[in-house]
């Protein structure tokens, strides 16, 4: 191949766009116009901020997913994990019982630590262990959510004083600004991770890791320290969206969280990220989260799917998804 | 003669780039055909249109005088046109066997049958001049036996035309002699040879004819008769190329740098002692397998090792490749492609890596010193992009390699380990390679290649250490270097042996 050497500033770089990265935005463009078609309650604020606001737990676990799965990973736990920390947090709230801010702190530290720890010995398992992460957080799947179920002796662990729930009740139900609280975060937590995923050597690590495990070695990375952070992230990721889901129901059942790690993989997978690792997209991430939520919400509004086939399209979504990357892939 | 094969006008383009264009070629029955050029120049591209992997843009192709189009590999091979892959494209996991069978396995009664093709398998190895039991997985093959069970796979089916594509690239002399005696064997059995490589001593040696090729274009197509390596590399490269080597710098003798004692790598090294000094090229030789990769790899920290360890007389020992960084020594992978670059990232990424504590202030990454350091690398060493946002994969072998030297030099190490600097790196840019090693030496940095070329060792070190078997078996001075002094120590005998019993003489 003839190569011409060029030396010169960068220009004239951006004249192929990467539809990789684009495509998961396109394809949420095209969603909204397609519920604003079919019915007219779809575009209205009310609706849309209510589909964000629901999306934003899976969306805040898969920021943290998309940590694990650019660096090459996989955390199948984060479902079983969320209903631990969960249950964890709401009996550690009962136990303290007075309803002032105190408590509420402590609760939610509780529910971080705990989340953290959860993802720490993810991440240990899998480096020290040298064990495929399918097979590690397979197993830790299997463990957290026996844990939550012996914690609640196979019922519901319930916030038992009200005075607490009314106190905690705006960390879902409220709004600042006219924006309700769980987008907030959802959007803190994303741009907290944007940051650290494009921006700090930590991030870069993550991606090389990703791409390839032994260059990285090679190059002197700190292999075992960064691929543990990142599911130490998703933990923390995983407490994060507790924090704003517990407010929501007031309880935590052993089918809490069940089937989010699939939504969340799906979401991280529609935007753009590598499932080999090697590419890492937050907004991508972002946009597959909401999508999801999107596509359930406009079955709910049309008459075209019954909504119990929810989980079929969203099934079929990432599946699409993945061939739709296959092709770009293709074309480079 | 009649003509085998006969390719007319050949020309390629890749959406509106424009890799060959106007080749015309013709291949008698009989003959080792070589076609030489530079990294980039068409060479693999040429032949994977002869061998039906790719299909021309222009220009007509005809077999026995009569017009072909293939649609695939399948059909060439069909009529008797087969490939042998410049990389290892087998199934690591499966046997010997199973891997040359794999795709057309012998059946019988719709069940495989193994007894006919382990006979078989062992048939076309042992016309090979090779031993490989057939049920071995191929996981434990060295590189050099891989590509002889490569061979055979593709010599398995009736075939006419045989092209090799830099097939000596991983091989040592002695693996390299028997594989030559292979092709002689076919040409005198009226095989057609293509025979690509970047080695002009062989083909030199092997070749009866020779196709030049340079970017894109036919250069020249001359018998080998009076075609010497040295007018052979001027046509490559367009330019006199008899100042391969540059000049040796001058030692700073006596300062020593790094002194190694005892130091063994379990499994691949035992003992090995050696001392570097400042401003010194010091060359590793020895057949591929003997220790030397690992001996580095263990120095480094990349591998468990034992042994003690001095840097200008300080004790020392790395657990891992950060901490060599940190004391100054850098390894690079003689794997570029899996253990030096992410070819999956762009550029700036690549460029950046190990030094990316020197771009980041509160561990945020600083862009456009990063670009700046881009941009000084691809001036300083040359490396030729098309785009400046292209990935470190769609760079051609030897500017991967300057990537990767610009890559280490950024930790502006004391020592640098390179491990076959000039792997799969086309004559033109070996020149600039060299002159940038011999750059480093005169800076007073200490420089240690690895390298399986011999002719690299001489021109290019002050001394040369010789591995066999895990073992350092000697030592040569610049004075008594030449390529029989070396080959005597990598394999305990002299050059002429070598070819002897390769050609199995006992």
């Amino acid at each position: 191949m003839t190569e011409t050497a060029l030396r010169s500033a960068p220009s004239a770089r951006r004249f192929s766009l990467d539809m990789r990265a684009l495509s998961p935005f396109i394809a949420l463009i095209v969603l909204i116009a397609a519920g604003a078609l079919i019915n007219p309650d779809f575009l209205t604020a009310s609706n849309l901020l209510n589909v964000v606001t629901r999306s934003a737990f899976i969306a805040i676990i898969a920021v943290g997913a998309t940590f694990v799965i650019s660096g090459g990973g996989l955390d199948l736990s984060v479902g079983s994990m969320a209903a631990l920390v969960a249950g964890a947090m709401i009996l550690i709230l009962n136990q303290m019982g007075n309803a002032d801010p105190s408590t509420l702190a402590l609760g939610m530290a509780v529910a971080l630590v705990l989340g953290a720890l959860c993802g720490l010995a993810n991440g240990l398992i899998v480096t020290f262990g040298r064990i495929e992460p399918f097979i590690v957080t397979l197993g830790t799947m299997g463990i957290f959510r026996s844990l939550v179920i012996w914690l609640a002796a196979g019922g519901t662990i319930t916030l038992r004083n009200s005075d607490l729930r009314e106190l905690y009740r705006p960390a879902y139900f409220g709004t600042v600004a006219g924006i309700p609280v769980p987008i907030l975060v959802f959007l803190a937590v994303a741009a907290i991770g944007a940051v650290l995923l494009y921006k700090t050597s930590f991030g870069r690590h993550v991606i090389a890791i990703g791409s390839n495990e032994d260059v990285a070695r090679y190059s002197g990375v700190p292999i075992w320290r960064v691929r543990t952070l990142t599911y130490v992230i998703q933990g923390l990721c995983v407490a994060i969206a507790v924090l704003v889901y517990v407010p929501r129901l007031g309880s935590a059942t052993p089918t809490t969280g069940l089937l989010w790690e699939l939504q969340a993989i799906t979401a991280v997978v529609v935007g753009g990220t590598a499932l080999k690792g090697g590419i890492g997209r937050i907004w991508g991430t972002v946009a597959g989260a909401i999508i999801l939520e999107l596509v359930a919400n406009i079955m709910v509004l049309s008459n075209f799917v019954s909504e119990f086939l929810v989980g079929a399209v969203q099934g079929a979504i990432i599946i699409i998804a993945m061939l739709v990357q296959r092709s770009f892939q293709r074309g480079r | 003669m009649a003509s085998v094969l006969r390719a007319e006008h050949i020309s390629k383009t890749f959406g509106s780039i424009e890799v060959l264009s106007d080749i015309s070629l013709d291949l008698q029955p009989g003959e080792v055909h070589a076609v030489i050029g530079e990294n980039g120049a068409g060479k693999s591209t040429l032949m994977r249109i002869l061998s039906g992997h790719l299909r021309p843009s222009g220009g007509t192709l005809y077999l026995d005088g009569d017009l072909v189009h293939f649609t695939g590999p399948v059909e060439a091979e069909a009529r008797g046109i087969v490939l042998v892959h410049q990389e290892i494209l087998l199934a690591e996991d499966l046997t010997v066997l199973e891997n040359v069978f794999l795709g057309r396995e012998m059946t019988r009664l719709g069940f495989v049958d193994d007894k006919a093709m382990r006979d078989r398998t062992r048939a076309v190895l042992r016309d090979l001049g090779s031993a490989i039991d057939p049920d071995r997985l191929v996981r434990t093959l060295s590189i050099a036996d891989r590509q002889l069970v490569q061979i055979a796979r593709a010599l398995l089916v009736p075939h006419r035309i045989v092209a090799f594509d830099e097939p000596t690239a991983v091989l040592t002399p002695v693996e390299a002699e028997s594989l030559f005696a292979i092709i002689r064997q076919l040409r005198t059995q009226g095989v057609a040879v293509l025979y690509i490589s970047h080695r002009l001593n062989e083909v030199k040696a092997i070749a009866d004819r020779v196709t030049v090729l340079r970017d894109g274009r036919l250069v020249a197509n001359r018998t080998i008769e009076g075609l010497e390596p040295l007018e052979m590399a001027r046509l490559m490269v367009g330019r006199d190329m008899s100042r391969l080597y540059p000049d040796k710098p001058a030692t700073h003798a006596g300062e020593v740098i790094l002194s190694v004692e005892d130091f063994s790598v379990p499994g691949h090294v035992q003992d090995a002692s050696f001392v570097l000094r400042r401003g010194e090229i010091l060359g590793f030789g020895g057949l591929i397998g003997a220790g030397r990769t690992e001996l580095f790899e263990g120095l480094v920290g990349l591998r468990p090792s034992s042994g003690s360890l001095r840097i200008r007389g300080t004790p020392a020992r790395f657990r891992d490749a950060l901490q060599a960084m940190r004391a100054g020594v850098v390894y690079l992978s003689e794997d570029r492609k899996g253990k030096g670059l992410l070819l999956q990232q762009n550029l700036r990424m690549n460029v950046t890596l190990a030094a990316l504590d020197r771009f980041t202030r509160a561990t945020m990454v600083k862009r456009h010193e990063e670009e700046a350091a881009l941009d000084e690398a691809i001036r300083d060493f040359d490396i030729r992009a098309r785009r400046r946002d292209m990935l470190a994969g769609q760079l051609s072998g030897g500017n991967q390699q300057k990537l990767l030297l610009a890559k280490m030099m950024l930790i502006d190490p004391e020592i640098v380990i390179i491990d076959e600097p000039t792997r799969g790196v086309d004559i033109g840019t070996k020149q600039q390679i060299y002159r940038f090693i011999a750059e480093l030496a005169e800076q007073g940095r200490s420089v240690i290649v690895i390298s399986s070329e011999m002719q690299e060792l001489i021109g290019l070190c002050h001394r040369v250490v010789v591995m066999r078997g895990g073992q350092i078996v000697g030592e040569i001075e610049e004075a008594d270097l030449s390529e029989d002094a070396i080959v005597f120590l990598a394999t305990g005998v002299h050059e002429e042996r070598a070819a002897e019993i390769a050609a199995g003489y006992p």
